[in-house]
């Protein structure tokens, strides 16, 4: 289901509660089997509550590396990167996705790593993209949304991940209308879609119906 | 074409506050309710609206009161600690008988306390939101479709009584993500406003907005048309969901997301055969006397469900006018009762009553 190559870098940015942390760790999963040395890198400044910390275990188990701020859901509400973040930079054995807090005021803390990033010139910047978020809803808000991201964060985007979602009362029509939605912010961008999600239950029945389908597990329930 | 979005609790409040015509926020960033002023700071430039990060929540509460005077809709969000600090102007809009939405999204205290979900501030908003003889009217969704449900209705109840309306709601309601239908929103905004300091243009005498009475006998005369007011509320807006009490031996009592949780623990008890249901406050003052007095009539015990110490326990005791033994089953300082602990507070009183038979 992903036979596409990655880069070294995979960056996922988006509005927030587009879903990036639940697509970083789905993502994650799926590369292990390819990657033997792979980690996820939570630069979240924003959000005290949902972070990647959150299948802390599923990564252990999986022996995914995760670099991650100390403060993560600690309920301690301060902004703060993680200790180890140049690992992400400096080791260029290692596969790492990142998972980038949410809109431009997230999208700040990655101007910190950006020249070194734009240098190595081996990433892929992906916007994670959801049109049933009512300020993403049209192909033009959404474009706002992701240039305010590339202003902050210092990296223009270089694909899309549609993850249109309703969240449990998603089913084959928000995914299949969600296409078109897709294709217009690419189109707006001038970059390739690169998948599009839907929930791991959904997916026999939209395969071979949207290219790139990507199945994702849900890991975070309230 | 689905009509429904994905929304946040807290942006859920903010984009309803929109569309029931609010144009003036004022807030301060706290978490958990930074989204409302996030969404705020987003939207209103677009709109020709106004959103403002005061220095802090006393000036935004005192920006509410301005607004207010002007007959405009006005709202401000903050959590636990900061509604604290809005006291002394709830108390300044009570007095001088202005409508604005006041959102707190409730976090666990006293004190600074935490950033996880609680309810006790259920006192503060129901009792003593500020100084001298006043009411809030309080409403207390119990999913992200009721936080916009009830940021219209409101806006509705300030204009119509004159009043601040409390939107009571918890970090969890804040910060869950569920999908929403905007579009059936019923607005109500055509509610006259005679006493707006609108300007004159030299036709009619000045309008006064004020809560300064030095005159006792007048400051009473307020008080007791306001209270008159009250009664009239008490009687035409109460509001409140019943889930299977036709049969029930026992009722919880709950609001909010501790009733979301009793709903499973209520599903996981039928399935044992105990005849249990639920009353649900949607508002908390007018708190709903009437289905409680009933149900005390009918059931043999009550628990009551809450993020606190407890605190709604007592208004379901005078209520219910201590006819039955009620008990309280709850997690604070952020931590939120599982439906096993709730199931487990059913069987305990089921095993109590049905020894009484």
């Amino acid at each position: 289901m992903l036979m596409r190559d990655f880069k070294r870098i995979t960056l996922l940015c988006g509005h927030y509660g587009s879903g990036k942390t639940n697509v970083a760790v789905n993502l994650a999963v799926a590369l292990r089997e390819r990657y033997d040395r792979l980690a996820v890198a939570d630069l979240d400044i924003v959000n005290p509550y949902f972070r990647s910390k959150d299948s802390r275990g599923q990564f252990e188990d999986l022996g995914i590396r995760l670099i991650c701020s100390e403060y993560a859901n600690t309920n301690v509400d301060i902004p703060a990167l993680p200790q180890d973040m140049y690992a992400v930079t400096d080791d260029r054995d290692l596969r790492v996705i990142i998972d980038v807090g949410g809109d431009d005021r997230g999208a700040l803390a990655l101007g910190r790593i950006s020249q070194r990033i734009l240098e190595e010139n081996d990433y892929e910047m992906l916007a994670v993209v959801n049109s049933s978020r009512p300020l993403t809803h049209t192909p033009e808000d959404t474009v706002e949304v992701l240039r305010e991201i590339e202003d902050a964060g210092g990296i223009q985007f270089t694909g899309i991940v549609n993850n249109t979602n309703l969240g449990r009362e998603t089913d084959a029509n928000v995914v299949l209308r969600s296409v078109s939605y897709a294709e217009a912010v690419s189109n707006l961008m001038e970059i390739p879609v690169v998948m599009t999600t839907v929930p791991a239950e959904l997916f026999p029945q939209l395969q071979g119906k949207i290219e790139n389908l990507f199945p994702l597990e849900l890991q975070k329930k309230l | 074409m689905s009509d429904k979005v994905l929304m946040k609790g807290n942006e859920a409040i903010a984009e309803a506050a929109i569309i029931a015509g609010c144009r003036h926020y004022f807030g301060y960033p706290i978490t958990p309710q930074t989204e409302v002023a996030a969404y705020m700071a987003k939207r209103m430039p677009k709109i020709g609206g106004c959103f403002l990060q005061a220095e802090s929540e006393i000036a935004a509460i005192n920006m509410v009161y301005g607004v207010a005077s002007t007959g405009k809709r006005v709202m401000t969000s903050s959590s636990s600690p900061g509604i604290s600090l809005k006291g002394e102007g709830l108390s300044y809009l009570a007095g001088a008988d202005l409508p604005a939405l006041v959102v707190n999204v409730q976090r666990g205290g006293p004190g600074l306390g935490g950033i996880q979900p609680s309810q006790s501030d259920y006192f503060q908003a129901t009792r003593a939101g500020g100084h001298g003889d006043f009411k809030m009217i309080v409403l207390a969704p119990a999913s992200v479709q009721e936080m916009a449900e009830l940021t219209v209705k409101g806006f509705e109840l300030a204009d119509k009584y004159r009043m601040t309306t409390m939107l009571l709601a918890d970090g969890t309601m804040g910060q869950m993500m569920e999908p929403v239908a905007l579009n059936d929103l019923k607005v109500n905004d055509s509610i006259e406003k005679p006493w707006a300091t609108t300007g004159t243009n030299m036709e009619r005498e000045h309008n006064i907005v004020n809560s300064l009475f030095l005159d006792p006998a007048a400051l009473e005369q307020t008080n007791f048309e306001r209270f008159d007011r009250y009664k009239t509320i008490e009687e035409n807006e109460v509001m409140y969901e019943e889930y299977l009490m036709d049969d029930a031996d026992i009722a919880i009592a709950a609001f909010g997301i501790a009733a979301r949780v009793s709903k499973n623990a209520i599903d996981e008890a039928r399935k044992e055969g105990i005849k249990v249901g639920m009353i649900r406050p949607i508002t908390l003052w007018p708190f709903p006397v009437a289905p409680f007095r009933k149900a005390a009539d009918q059931v043999k015990a009550m628990i009551s469900v809450e993020l606190s110490m407890g605190q709604m326990i007592e208004d379901v005791r005078l209520a219910t006018e201590c006819k039955i033994p009620v008990t309280l089953c709850n997690r604070v300082g952020g931590m939120i009762p599982s439906p096993e602990q709730v199931l487990e507070s059913i069987r305990t009183t089921a095993a109590k009553i049905g020894g009484a038979n």
